[in-house]
């Protein structure tokens, strides 16, 4: 009966996720524009596609916020857990305070920012009304640094379910440990380090693919922040996919870059999922 | 008693309050050098909190905890010279056994071949060589428990502190451990500081019990005299299994009275004067059964409602005054529900209390 109840879920999984995967895959060597059209043309447009500035520039990109997002999401996401979870008062009021900004979509939380990260009304224009006249900070306008702007923004609205979770995690330890390791005599940031964070692998592990696919598919925060400029500055993959396919009619460009993001992704999860797979076979 | 009388762990006036709530108040406790104290109590009575105090794993509110004579009332856990056993264990998971006993020692930075010789002595003393190299979640409830006791050994510390260590093992296993831990404490000769809600864990391994109830010792004493003289009602109610007989009555002339029953107190050692209301408690093997009741300070006939063998002896429950009597005979004998024996009390192994404050009489 469980069997037959789970079918039309299987066949859904089975014909849209990987079906369409596929499908893609397969287009993306013909020369399709506006409509789906199974003329073969081989690695050209992988060829156009890495010759592209954008797409350079938009990979880049993603590999600056990516790395970035991962290590201050995590670091920050902990931090702030461990000293929530000092027993301290009004605690549920700091938690909502800092989980809050995740009720917010990335359009909003995109729009939020332009403006904090406004020069003409943001923090700039307020430090500057306080009297330093020279004060200068205006990352959304600057083509070096405009990737930060974005990942402040990301960080800010991200943040806080990692904390939650890390929170949930740190609840999880036994309070004896906590005990043993004060008999012990370790102290405690060696306690977290060699004792709690190994015993908290699991939710390090749930956050570490939320963080991951959160990254792949930076998109409304890029387009609500800058549109990706100035110029093309702040171009991220998803996007070159998005406008490739529907701005400019070019359908198999579109599937070649998105072909791209799979291949990235399988080839960062593929070696982990056979490392921690394999390995459990092992013990 | 074993120990040479010195004082090891000695509480003082000791006040813990969480909020607005008093855990523990005014609590004194002296433990001597080498000695097994056993803190049994029901849940909630205070006795785990008093452990965490003297393990400085709770900051007190009031008073002063002294080992060995150093007053360490606001020193670190691991400055007090203790090792501790908690009830799930606490072993760090990622580590190995060998790990998990070294690890706070190389934090103390001790020579690396001091490390290894503690380890392999503790080891050696609890048997737990072959598990070495294996992570806590390869082992057996009760190697774990194991390990837990060897991370403490290897501190070298003078006293041992165990929180309810068994109460996560099996019956079996839980009688087995017991008895490694009464050997290993003949043979370190430490001063051990044992919670249990378990009476035969208390029983069996204590030099001396401390009862608790409500943050308060309510009777300190060798199990021996917890269980014959207990110093008030609830110290009798708790030990035992099944609990006292209790009848509460009046003493008049000499007697105690309490329905038709009339009990000549002749024979009862008085602690101090007798004065009206009173509860009379008899424990369910002194209550003699059949021709050894003749001639009892008190003789009756009870009803047999309901009979428990349990193998070496049987348990019969009936009623006397409306109240629960138990009686425990000899597991040979031949008793039916429905039967109707013969009991009898002699007040010399009655205890009574004071329907009042509930203090012994």
């Amino acid at each position: 009966m469980a069997k037959i109840a789970a079918i039309p879920m299987i066949l859904t999984a089975l014909c849209v996720f990987v079906g369409g995967t596929l499908w893609t895959v397969v287009y993306s060597f013909t020369g399709s524009k506006l409509l789906p059209k199974a003329k073969w043309v081989g690695l050209d447009q992988y060829e156009r596609l890495w010759n592209t500035n954008r797409w350079i520039v938009s990979i880049e990109n993603l590999m600056i916020y990516g790395i970035c997002s991962l290590i201050f999401s995590l670091v920050i996401g902990f931090v702030l857990a461990a000293l929530l979870d000092q027993k301290i008062r009004f605690e549920n009021t700091f938690r909502t305070i800092i989980l809050y900004p995740f009720a917010l979509s990335f359009i909003v939380t995109g729009l939020v920012w332009q403006w904090i990260l406004n020069p003409d009304f943001g923090v700039q224009n307020i430090v500057r009304s306080l009297g330093w006249a020279s004060f200068e900070f205006d990352p959304l306008y600057n083509q070096d640094i405009v990737i930060y702007g974005i990942l402040i923004a990301g960080l800010w609205q991200g943040t806080g379910l990692i904390m939650v979770l890390m929170l949930a995690g740190l609840r999880g330890i036994d309070q004896e440990i906590w005990k043993a390791s004060r008999v012990d005599g370790i102290p405690t940031w060696k306690t977290y380090i060699f004792i709690v964070i190994p015993m908290m692998r699991p939710v390090f592990i749930t956050t570490l693919v939320l963080i991951a696919s959160g990254i792949v598919r930076v998109f409304d925060l890029v387009v609500a922040q800058t549109s990706g400029g100035p110029g093309i500055a702040s171009e991220v993959p998803a996007k070159y996919v998005y406008d490739t396919m529907f701005l400019r009619q070019n359908l198999a460009q579109g599937f070649a870059a998105s072909t791209m993001m799979l291949l990235a992704v399988a080839i960062v999860i593929i070696p982990w999922a056979y490392l921690e797979f394999g390995s459990r076979k092992r013990d | 008693m074993s120990g040479n009388g010195a004082t090891s762990v000695e509480i003082k006036n000791l006040d813990l309050s969480f909020g607005a709530v008093d855990v523990l108040k005014g609590l004194n406790l002296s433990v001597n050098e080498g000695e097994f104290l056993v803190l049994l109590g029901s849940s909630g009575c205070g006795k785990s909190t008093l452990l965490n105090c003297i393990a400085g794993l709770l900051d007190v509110t009031g008073g002063q905890v002294f080992i060995k004579g150093r007053n360490v009332t606001w020193a670190e856990p691991s400055e007090r010279g203790i090792g501790m056993v908690f009830q799930s264990y606490a072993l760090y998971p990622q580590m190995s056994v060998e790990g998990n006993m070294s690890f706070g020692l190389k934090n103390a930075r001790v020579p690396k071949s001091e490390i290894k010789e503690r380890v392999a002595r503790a080891a050696d003393i609890l048997q737990i060589e072959p598990l070495l190299k294996r992570k806590p979640s390869a082992l057996s409830g009760g190697q774990r428990q194991r390990v837990a006791i060897g991370r403490a050994l290897v501190r070298d510390v003078d006293v041992f502190l165990f929180d309810e260590p068994l109460s996560n093992l099996d019956a079996k296993l839980r009688a087995d451990l017991r008895v490694e831990l009464k050997q290993l404490h003949d043979r370190l000769d430490n001063t051990m500081i044992y919670v249990t809600h378990d009476q035969v864990e208390a029983m069996t391994l204590a030099d001396r019990i401390a009862i608790m109830k409500d943050g308060i010792i309510q009777q300190l004493a060798s199990p021996g005299e917890i269980y014959s003289r207990p110093a008030n009602l609830y110290v009798a109610d708790f030990i035992g299994s099944p609990a006292m007989n209790l009848q509460q009555g009046r003493v008049e002339n000499g007697h105690f009275l309490a329905g038709e029953l009339s009990v000549p107190l002749a024979s009862y050692s008085f602690e101090r004067e007798v004065a009206g209301d009173v509860w009379f408690g008899i424990r369910p093997e002194h209550v003699l059964v059949g021709d050894d009741a003749a001639g009892a300070d008190l003789e009756l006939t009870v009803k047999a409602e309901v009979v428990e063998p349990l193998g070496s002896d049987t348990l019969v429950l009936t009623s006397v005054n409306g109240k629960r009597f138990w009686l425990r005979i000899s597991g040979q004998s031949k008793v039916a529900s429905g039967d109707s024996l013969r009991a009898g009390v002699n007040a010399a192994d009655a205890s009574l209390f004071d329907a009042g404050d509930e203090e012994r009489l």
